[in-house]
């Protein structure tokens, strides 16, 4: 194959070079365990806590407030289970949305399992939350909850930043909000706000204080960094029962040999983000436009999914009548272009996407999704070349089809 | 390399060129089989003629297939298999055939050569009733597993669908 075009940045991303770099020496040379009490492990134990610090800053959160795991489903299962078991004597309401990744949504089923009610909001055809939705869903629990006894207390908030699929972002800032006013109004009940910042972290803005945000997770190998670390932010104060036992790693909340070198890389890869973000999402955003618009303009039959303008800058995502995903996977891949789709037959469970189902879309049409998200390294030159040979490929899946227009 | 990605060579080579594929006009018989809520559909469509020795057997054979990689695939090979056969020797072309003609598909998309089977005993036994013959035993009994699936999938899906609606009006 000769040409190999990449454009499925929102499944991971390849390691910066400057950030390889920049682990290198944690390998080999600087590998000391962060809990050995010599020179090789305070070597390692200070290049740690420098990470933390670069990664609190990405998102204006103090160091002390970064926990490092070892990925985003590990962060964001520590958030929710960790929050629901600190608080179960108290509380036991948890609300989410229906677009969460999948670690969002069968943690809070396994919750449910565990005693918990769970609230799953609505979203509109874009796929936003409602801050409205939100507003209501905490408070009547609330008011019941004084003669009910404290079990059916909001205790969890959990709204994705940016949607994985659609790209579609939150207005997190607003529900925020929301939040904040009612644990003013009710003190004795706080409610704790995560979001799931995987697709977000160093892509767009994110400032924890503004937003009024609790617990944050992310992960480093959507970023440029590797695979293998990620963070959750748990805002000064908030207490949580943690899911790995052992040696006391990270304030207890963690157990686990620290992995540095990853550390090291994910930190030099926000470093690079916080440096680049507004460049780089506006030459994204332009890119992605082209794409959208080029799209829909060749191909009939041809839908864009989620939001028109509150998107990330590198989330493109259609569907296309009479065609299935995963066909156009392939033929793609076959021309040296690598996407992804929400199509059930993708999957294990033979189920369509639960974010396209939930934006509205019908299991046939969910069955035509494809996903195509850009990145640093993404050349105008590869949309030309994907606006090229995508209308040939829908055009021959199409005579395939038994399901053909004007018939 | 035999395998490009999941698949095997052959799988995506009749994925890339498929045999025998778009409408036939005025077929003898079609078979009509999958679900596009499960993201499935396969339309076969056959015409019968005689051989020299006076036996009936599928003198063409064409397919039209809303699906994935080895949906389109398996239409594409039992088309192969079914050309020139005999009505009898095809009605004994079975999802084992299909997959060792593309020589394995993943587990999870076993289905596909079970649906691909499907359509050609669909397609035959459209012809035979459609012409007032006898049905064999075997066939009636295929046909009956075929329908009980069909309802099963259907309810599977009926029910699937209200849980989503519940969720939407939420």
């Amino acid at each position: 194959m000769e040409k190999r075009i990449y454009l499925d940045y929102a499944a991971t991303t390849p390691v910066d070079p400057k950030v390889k770099k920049a682990m290198l020496p944690y390998l080999s040379q600087k590998f000391g365990n962060t809990m050995s009490l010599h020179s090789f492990g305070q070597e390692a134990r200070e290049t740690l806590e420098e990470s933390r610090k670069t990664v609190a800053d990405l998102i204006k959160a103090k160091a002390k407030e970064i926990i490092f795991t070892s990925s985003a489903t590990e962060s964001n299962n520590l958030a929710l289970k960790g929050i629901a078991l600190a608080n179960r004597e108290k509380s036991r309401h948890i609300i989410i949305s229906p677009i969460e990744h999948p670690c969002i949504m069968e943690s809070a089923k396994f919750l449910e399992t565990q005693g918990f009610e769970i609230t799953r909001l609505k979203v509109d055809k874009y796929g936003l939350v409602d801050p409205g939705d939100v507003k209501k869903a905490i408070n009547p629990i609330r008011k019941s909850s004084i003669s009910n006894g404290a079990r059916k207390n909001t205790i969890l908030v959990s709204i994705m930043h940016a949607n994985n699929e659609i790209g579609t972002i939150e207005p997190i800032e607003e529900i925020g909000k929301i939040i904040k006013e009612s644990n003013i109004q009710h003190p004795e009940s706080r409610i704790y706000f995560h979001t799931d910042a995987a697709q977000s972290f160093g892509k767009i803005p994110i400032d924890v204080n503004k937003m009024n945000i609790d617990l944050l997770s992310a992960s480093s190998h959507k970023l440029y960094g590797p695979k293998g670390a990620a963070c959750l932010f748990i805002r000064e104060g908030v207490k949580i029962t943690p899911i790995l036992h052992g040696g006391g790693h990270e304030g207890g909340l963690r157990s686990s040999t620290v992995n540095v070198p990853a550390i090291v890389g994910f930190a030099e890869a926000a470093r690079i983000c916080e440096r680049e973000m507004r460049r780089e999402a506006e030459k994204l955003t332009k890119l992605r436009d082209k794409l959208i618009k080029g799209v829909l303009e060749k191909i009939d039959g041809s839908h864009l999914n989620g939001h028109p303008k509150k998107r990330l800058p590198n989330n493109a995502n259609f569907w296309f009548e009479f065609v299935e995903g995963e066909s156009m996977v392939i033929q793609l891949d076959l021309l040296g272009v690598a996407s992804s789709t929400g199509s059930a037959c993708s999957s294990a469970k033979l189920e369509p996407s639960h974010v396209l189902l939930a934006i509205g879309l019908k299991p046939q049409e969910a069955h035509g999704s494809l996903r195509l998200t850009l990145g640093r390294w993404t050349k105008e030159s590869e949309i030309r070349y994907l606006l090229k040979v995508l209308p040939e490929v829908i055009k021959k899946l199409r005579k395939i089809s038994p399901f053909k227009k004007h018939e | 390399m035999n395998k490009i990605g999941l698949y095997t060579k052959k799988v995506i080579e009749h994925f890339k060129n498929p045999h025998n594929m778009g409408r036939m006009k005025n077929p003898d018989g079609i078979g009509k089989v999958g679900n596009i809520i499960c993201g499935d559909v396969m339309w076969l469509y056959i015409k019968v003629g005689k051989d020299k020795k006076g036996r009936e057997i599928i003198k063409n054979i064409k397919f039209e297939t809303f699906g994935c990689v080895a949906a389109l695939a398996t239409s594409s090979v039992i088309t192969d298999l079914a050309k020139g056969k005999t009505i009898e020797e095809a009605l004994k072309i079975n999802r084992n055939d299909v997959v060792k003609s593309l020589g394995g598909l993943p587990p999870i998309k076993l289905h596909c050569s079970v649906l691909a089977a499907d359509a050609l005993t669909e397609a035959i036994y459209d012809y035979l009733s459609k012409n007032k013959r006898e049905i064999p035993k075997e066939l009636r009994e295929t046909r009956q597993r075929i329908e009980k699936e069909k309802k099963e999938i259907e309810e599977r899906y009926k029910e699937w669908i209200k849980i989503e609606e519940e969720m939407h009006k939420k």
